[in-house]
């Protein structure tokens, strides 16, 4: 089989990463940054997301094509879902 | 079936089932139709965040009012047990690949030990919101103050903040209610792994499990700051 196998000290270093991140954005929420507070947070959210996704469940290393369409067709829908949703009610103010 | 037939000759994994060629386009098989449930996943709690952030926009200073009385310390340490636990999933897959029981069956109780830890801490937090009325419903309290360093903004509206409530339990509980199924999950893995029913060529219930388990991790990787941190500076 081709399975790809990454050694267990590389999971761990993610993993620091992965708290390291969390105080990060912990540490920006009590500092002041106005309109920035949010899109920092986010930001932060999802770098750990891709993180997750593409060494934890192994995104990166997937031979199938099939799984790689199908993630980014799932976020594509979220994106659609959010950015369209948002752009209505966001625009509902102005009258 | 007689002994010289082709299926009798040629030796194939007990796992194996008769419609897919190999163990790899099985698994392959297995691993994209876990991908297509959690981009349902995907829009189950998708939707749920899209009127978060359609009543935050509506309610700003309401939702930061109510979402400063969450415990970010709480909050926090319950993200990095559930990163924790992450690595112990991954670490579980890595031990299936590996062909070794007993890590594999240590880091699945780990896993499992962690779970329960997240959902101790969301008790904990949940009583907290009891005690305070702060559950949506009839015994619902919520002050009626301005801001802190905010005096030209209107005062909290408590039906506003009753709103941001109802989306951080609908959120939160989801969010836990996954976490149950996991950790049930992980229990009956746990004892089939104990059993040795998985083998380097065969442990694909322990990757889409551990696929699972990321996927709620992720969701909670966006909760914690949606909720806890980005009103914290409103």
């Amino acid at each position: 089989m081709s399975e790809h196998t990454v050694s267990r000290k590389f999971y761990v270093a993610i993993f620091f990463i992965l708290l390291l991140l969390t105080g990060v954005t912990v540490g920006a929420a009590f500092i002041n940054l106005g309109p920035l507070n949010p899109i920092v947070a986010l930001s932060i959210a999802t770098i750990k997301a891709l993180l997750v996704t593409l060494f934890f469940m192994h995104v990166k290393y997937t031979s199938e094509k099939m799984t790689k369409v199908v993630i980014v067709a799932g976020v594509f829908w979220l994106l659609l879902l959010l950015s369209l949703a948002m752009a209505d009610y966001a625009t509902r103010l102005w009258s | 079936m007689s002994s010289d037939s082709p299926a009798a000759v040629v030796p194939h994994h007990p796992a194996l089932r008769h419609h897919f060629a190999d163990m790899e386009q099985q698994k392959n098989a297995a691993s994209l139709g876990m991908w297509l449930f959690l981009v349902t996943e995907i829009m189950f709690f998708g939707g749920m965040f899209c009127a978060y952030l359609v009543y935050r926009f509506y309610h700003f200073n309401d939702f930061a009012a109510a979402s400063q009385s969450l415990d970010i310390r709480l909050g926090a340490i319950n993200t990095a047990v559930l990163i924790g636990s992450s690595l112990t999933v991954v670490l579980a897959v890595s031990a299936a690949q590996a062909g070794s029981r007993k890590q594999l069956v240590g880091y699945l109780l780990a896993t499992i030990l962690l779970g329960c830890t997240f959902l101790g801490v969301k008790a904990v937090e949940y009583s907290e919101k009891f005690e305070n009325h702060h559950v949506p419903g009839p015994s619902f309290h919520f002050e009626r103050q301005r801001m802190t360093g905010h005096p030209e903004q209107p005062p909290v509206d408590p039906q506003h903040a009753e709103l941001f409530f109802s989306l951080y339990f609908a959120m939160t509980g989801m969010h836990a209610l996954h976490m149950i199924i996991g950790v049930g999950l992980f229990s009956g893995l746990t004892f089939l792994a104990w059993k040795g029913h998985y083998t380097p060529e065969y442990y694909t219930p322990i990757e889409n499990a551990g696929l699972y388990w990321h996927f709620v991790d992720i969701v909670w990787i966006f909760l914690f700051p949606l909720l806890y941190l980005i009103s914290r500076h409103g």
